[in-house]
């Protein structure tokens, strides 16, 4: 390892806390990506327009509604995710018998048309969201300061993490969700709705998005673009991971927040660019990814 | 609707194999003049068009024939292709501002590096199929915008700016635009032809096949990687001197030219024109930056009427102009 003794704890916990923040987001945004693309076998370029959609959505409930924090944090993923249901409906399924790829090609034109239709409304500086206020302060730990938000996000990302990961592997909906991703044709000849359940998978991993979204509202202001670097950090995140597995997708999205953060300390300067060297180093070693099966 | 496929999946799946047009000598000898008519063109136009604008469609052209030299003829997806684009135009505008190079050399070293890069991202790319594939050109292309914003040398946001146009061979003055139009109207030309040439030789069938049906192609004894790394390369550099090409022009290589959105683009003007022929993408930038010039009033409402128009097509219209047009004439164009 390196030498750390000019490195006070202070910096390191810190950078360690903000690599678990962010590594909340990409395990949350990579997790969505995963199961939309275990099932429609597309990859949605919209992800990153769909969790600024999220946090545009809490943001419009707070600014001319009056809704708070924590309804928009159940409102605007249900939102994201009937946003989801349209898409899929409407433009997704008219490809289902195409090449992939031209999947792929529509949710980036969508996430143009999205980013820049809120850019072209609300401009392109950052929107301010507050921390609500029962999160806000933090907690002195001696060597360091714990925001209270902070400590939330990462709570709140691991617990939907896991609780998505239960539903897939634990329950019925879930062994059906399962079973439509090895053989969809046997699984409807069980009586089980298909379409309903690609759609639904969609809605899914859309609203998963917006959760996202919500949650990095008041500590990333919320922008027309906060959607397009992160996205391609994601999709890294995932070149990395593999989409193989769900808990794949949530261990290298924590993993690589860290591992971000830590550069941060030891080399600030590689920080935004440590994720994609880890990921030609991944490719070169195990080009399937760390948990792809495939 | 038509059943077009890419066909970039690995499993081999006979059934899918599209129909991909086995080309005679017979059914391109039409090529012939079509490259004629394309020379006449070239040479009249800018006695009615504004010069620099025919040259920034051109620099574009054929950025898109270069794209669509991996996209249509193997069936590889680059969203990353801004990044050969941007640092072919920042090597180029570097040596000709910083080291006086000759505008040849310069262009040429601009070409030289994307080839490079090419050679680097080619064959971490071509480890993966398909939609990893395209997410690793994404993110190698996002490293690249990250040592662009990063570098001493590339001036951040203000981007390489005053770039000398220079003489060519130290005759012909580029300061002037119609010499530079004509510079650049050869060869871009020549590139198109040559890419022709490619697509048509054995190289391009075997290309094809690849494109096919990649595990036949392994099968009848073909090293696919050494073809799939070729062909990336060639795009790359192709892309690489439409690049260096622009920075001459506009004098300027900038941070846009290696963002994503540049690379989506060079997507949308492939996917308008027709993936897989070969005057699509020629077709399609010419759309593009002339519906770029003509909304530029709308601000950013052209990304919104970008995203809807590649919404519209790939939903309606996943031949493309050119592409509807060969299927009613039933010749390759």
């Amino acid at each position: 390892m390196l030498d750390l003794s000019g490195i006070s704890i202070q910096v390191l916990t810190g950078q360690v806390l903000i690599g678990l923040i962010n590594g909340s987001f990409y395990a949350l945004l990579s997790l969505g990506l995963a199961i939309i693309f275990g099932l429609l076998h597309i990859i949605n370029f919209a992800h990153g327009a769909l969790y600024m959609l999220g946090a545009m959505f809490a943001w419009l409930l707070l600014h001319y509604f009056g809704v708070s924090y924590w309804w928009a944090l159940l409102l605007a993923p249900i939102g994201v995710g009937l946003f989801g249901v349209a898409m899929d409906r409407l433009l997704i399924s008219r490809l289902r018998d195409v090449d992939p790829l031209y999947g792929l090609l529509l949710t980036f034109g969508v996430a143009l048309m999205l980013q820049s239709l809120f850019q072209g409304i609300f401009g392109s500086a950052g929107l301010p969201y507050d921390i609500p206020r029962e999160l806000r302060g933090g907690w002195n730990l001696g060597f360091m300061f714990l925001p209270k938000y902070r400590v939330w996000i990462i709570l709140a990302s691991v617990s939907v993490c896991f609780g998505v990961w239960y539903a897939i592997e634990k329950t019925r909906l879930g062994s059906y969700l399962r079973a439509t991703t090895e053989d969809r044709a046997l699984v409807s000849t069980f009586g089980v709705n298909v379409p309903a359940m690609v759609t639904l998978t969609f809605a899914a991993g859309a609203a998963l998005a917006g959760f996202a979204g919500v949650l990095a509202g008041p500590i990333y202001s919320v922008s027309p673009q906060m959607g397009v670097d992160v996205l391609t950090i994601v999709f890294a995140v995932v070149v990395i991971g593999g989409m193989g597995s769900i808990l794949g997708s949530i261990v290298s999205g924590f993993g690589l927040g860290i591992l971000e953060g830590m550069t941060k300390v030891v080399y600030p300067e590689a920080s935004s660019s440590v994720i994609f060297v880890a990921m030609v180093l991944v490719i070169l070693t195990k080009p399937s990814g760390l948990f792809g099966k495939y | 609707m038509s059943n077009t496929q890419l066909n970039i999946i690995s499993e081999p799946d006979v059934a899918a194999i599209p129909d991909v047009e086995t080309p005679s000598r017979e059914s391109h000898a039409h090529f012939r003049w079509m490259f004629i008519a394309l020379a006449l063109a070239l040479l009249v136009i800018p006695a009615f068009v504004y010069p620099v604008f025919l040259m920034k469609v051109m620099c574009f052209a054929l950025f898109a024939v270069a794209f669509n030299l991996l996209l249509g003829s193997c069936g590889l997806l680059s969203l990353g292709h801004a990044a050969f684009f941007g640092a072919g135009g920042y090597l180029t505008a570097h040596a000709a501002l910083v080291w006086k190079l000759p505008t040849e050399v310069a262009v040429l070293l601009g070409t030289v590096s994307a080839l490079a890069l090419g050679f680097v991202v080619g064959a971490l790319a071509i480890r993966r199929h398909g939609i990893y594939l395209t997410m690793i050109t994404l993110a190698l292309a996002q490293l690249v915008y990250f040592v662009a914003m990063q570098a001493p040398f590339t001036g951040a946001e203000d981007g390489i700016q005053n770039v000398p146009r220079g003489t060519l061979f130290n005759i012909i003055d580029l300061k002037n635009d119609v010499n530079l139009y004509y510079v650049v109207a050869t060869v871009f030309f020549v590139c198109v032809l040559a890419v022709y040439r490619l697509l048509y030789s054995p190289v391009g069938r075997v290309l094809r096949a690849i494109q096919g049906n990649e595990a036949r192609a392994i099968s009848l004894g073909f090293n696919v990687n050494r073809y799939k790394l070729a062909i990336f390369m060639t795009s790359a550099a192709l892309s690489g001197l439409a690049g260096s090409m622009k920075a001459i022009v506009f004098q300027i290589a900038s941070l846009v030219d290696v963002h994503i959105s540049t690379s989506g683009e060079v997507v949308l003007m492939t996917l308008i024109g027709g993936v897989g022929t070969l005057f699509g993408p020629i077709l399609g930038a010419m759309v593009v930056v002339m519906s770029q010039n003509y909304l530029a009033g709308f601000g950013e409402w052209v990304v919104f009427i970008q995203g809807l128009i590649f919404v519209l097509s790939v939903l309606m219209f996943r031949d493309g102009i050119v592409g509807v047009i060969s299927k009613k004439i039933g010749r390759p164009l």
